[in-house]
């Protein structure tokens, strides 16, 4: 855990230890048991019923042919991830994921930095300016999605309107109607959405870089540039790595702005994991392909979540010491 | 989750001085130093950049605030002028020819129950995991911060044959906010645990010599002490459910529908009423944004919380 302070000593070996004294000792620590558990129940039985249960059962639905009703009688072992994985639709979606995982982090980390940079310093409305960036963030995906629907609307939309004063034309089935343009503009409307983010999570941890080293570098003559370059963003490194952690798992997730843009069209050209299972599962009734699709998707954030763990964060405790750029 | 060692004075500052949970309880607001003194004024070009910035965040949510005030004739001649008159019809038929107050209603009842559960048996949860020694606690935690792992997405399909067909409670509020609850949980008890470690133990020592049971300790100290933390994750859980599109697109159907389900129909049903769809988009999203932004500094440092955890 990290404690932005290092705790008061004792806080983490609280006095229960103490209950191993010899006097009274069983009877405390039978008391003691009762009261973890009385303590851990509520959360405890939320999460076995609501999270862990629902994810064996997914397990065991992706076994079976189903449609929903009736008994699960009709196994049919790895058929539905063959099926799956065999099915053009799916693997495209886990494309259109990745594509979005790795768009999402090349587009907003230098944008996020840039803004982030540009905020971090003393001026006028700096307060204003955080808040209005944050907006986008707390706006739900489905509002965000229905505004920029009608902004994007082929033919009478706002954009289009605006790309012709410049003597542009928009496409003609519009930009999520067009199956090449769909993806990119997808990846426009979450760039908006959550760059401010990206924006607020940096600004945070660049308060917290020592402006002394800022400034022995500009003694030592170095530009702005450089300044930021090779010390700034270096000691932002920890913060960046856990925002491009955050939205690796977001993007891998996303479903709402899909439903709501393209419903995973023109042509499945914007389909993702997500989109493909709820389509399989409520609209066909394919219960046995939606839940290995689902597993599918699982362990792919899985996967993608330990290798992170594992070669890029563990970095950070590592190196927490010997801060990079200052040597 | 990563361990941080915060010794060496240039490497821990970075993380020090932000904005994260501050785990000592009496100091929880604005102890930061404030940054400043080496950084430069900004200049004309800050000043212009910084109002690109501004127009390309906001241009789309101002676009649709005035678009309510529009009518779909004015929208379609000059689809980026400003309203000319000023309608307020669309609002006006919002407010009271839509299901607009019942879809508020769920939202604010969902979220409710969602945000009340989650901080209630979160905070119970976090205390013996933060503050008696036990063999399972380490294990018992680890359950919870690999959960932060599970997207509900993963489980959207068996979860909404379990709460329409095993526990009855499809289209009820409880059946969204019980599964919204529970995926809260992992990083509710993530960010609260190192809250409730940093009580000092003195603290705990004096209310035992006082007399008080662990239990009152619980109830009586840590309940107060920890409330920053309490209202950090509550704003967490409630901007969450109040956001929910996927569980209670599944879930609930008709009058119990929710905001974002209300909008996402009146825009499918009514795709050519653009300014009808701008007038209900801003009454769902403006009560809710100023609140959000009135909790920005929380909602932040929530994330920073679970992302350090």
């Amino acid at each position: 855990m990290t404690v932005t302070s290092a705790p008061p000593r004792g806080a983490t070996d609280p006095p229960a230890g103490r209950g191993s004294r010899p006097a009274g000792g069983r009877r405390r620590d039978w008391r003691m048991a009762a009261e973890i558990a009385g303590f851990t129940a509520p959360a405890l039985l939320l999460f076995g019923v609501f999270v862990v249960w629902p994810i064996l059962r997914a397990v065991q639905f992706s076994l079976f042919r189903w449609n929903g009703f009736g008994p699960l009688v009709d196994f049919v072992g790895l058929q539905n991830y063959v099926a799956v994985l065999s099915d053009d639709v799916f693997t495209g979606a886990v494309g259109h994921n990745l594509i979005i995982v790795v768009a999402s982090i090349l587009i907003q980390l230098p944008l996020g930095l840039a803004i982030a940079l540009l905020l971090n310093r003393r001026m006028r409305g700096q307060g204003v300016l955080r808040t209005i960036i944050f907006v986008p963030y707390v706006l739900s995906e489905v509002i965000a999605g229905v505004v920029w629907f009608q902004l994007l609307q082929p033919g009478r939309g706002v954009i289009e309107a605006m790309l012709g004063t410049v003597g542009l034309e928009g496409p003609f089935q519009g930009f999520l109607g067009t199956p090449s343009l769909a993806l990119p503009t997808l990846v426009v409307v979450l760039t908006w959405k959550y760059v401010g983010l990206a924006v607020l999570l940096f600004l945070a941890g660049l308060q917290g870089v020592p402006e002394e080293l800022a400034e022995a570098a500009q003694i030592d003559g170095a530009s702005w540039w450089q300044t930021q370059w090779r010390v700034t963003i270096p000691l932002l490194g920890p913060t960046i790595r856990m925002w491009a952690f955050l939205s690796m798992i977001g993007s891998l997730q996303l479903f709402d702005m899909v439903w709501i843009l393209t419903g995973g069209g023109p042509a499945n050209a914007t389909t993702t994991m997500a989109t493909f299972l709820v389509n399989e599962g409520t609209k066909r009734q394919n219960y046995g392909i939606a839940a290995a699709a689902s597993v599918v998707l699982f362990v792919i954030a899985l996967v993608m979540a330990v290798l992170y763990q594992r070669f890029v964060l563990r970095r950070d405790t590592a190196d927490a010491d010997v801060p990079r750029g200052v040597r | 989750m990563s361990t941080t060692t915060t010794t060496t004075a240039t490497g821990a500052t970075p993380r020090a001085g932000s904005a994260g949970p501050d785990p000592r309880p009496r100091s929880a607001d604005g102890r930061r130093p404030r940054h400043g003194s080496g950084r430069s004024e900004g200049g004309v070009l800050v000043y212009l950049a910084a109002l690109v910035v501004v127009a390309l965040t906001l241009g789309p949510v101002l676009y649709a605030v005035f678009g309510g005030f529009r009518t779909n004739a004015q929208l379609a001649s000059d689809p980026a002028g400003m309203p000319d008159p000023w309608v307020l019809d669309n609002y006006r038929r919002v407010l009271t020819e839509s299901s607009f107050w019942t879809y508020a209603l769920n939202s604010v009842a969902v979220a409710f129950i969602t945000t009340a559960v989650t901080v209630i048996a979160g905070l119970m949860a976090a205390y013996p995991l933060a503050r008696y020694q036990f063999r399972w606690r380490e294990p018992l935690f680890m359950v919870f911060v690999v959960g932060l792992l599970f997207p509900a997405t993963v489980a959207i399909i068996p979860l909404f044959i379990l709460v329409t067909r095993d526990l009855s409670l499809g289209n009820t509020w409880w059946g969204v906010a019980l599964p919204q609850a529970a995926f809260a949980l992992p990083m509710t008890i993530v960010i609260l645990r190192p809250f409730l470690m940093a009580i000092p133990r003195e603290m705990e020592e004096a209310a035992i010599v006082d007399g008080a049971s662990r239990l009152q300790f619980f109830w009586r100290v840590l309940l107060p002490l920890s409330a920053p933390g309490a209202v950090t994750v509550g704003v967490l859980a409630f901007v969450a459910s109040w956001n929910a599109y996927l569980l209670p697109l599944l879930l609930l159907q008709g009058d119990m529908k929710t905001l974002p389900l209300g909008v996402a129909d009146f825009s499918s049903q009514y795709s050519s009423d653009t300014a009808g769809v701008f007038a209900f988009t801003t009454l769902a999203m403006v009560p809710a944004l100023i609140f959000f932004l009135a909790m920005q500094r929380r909602i932040v440092s929530g994330l920073q919380g679970a992302v350090k955890g």
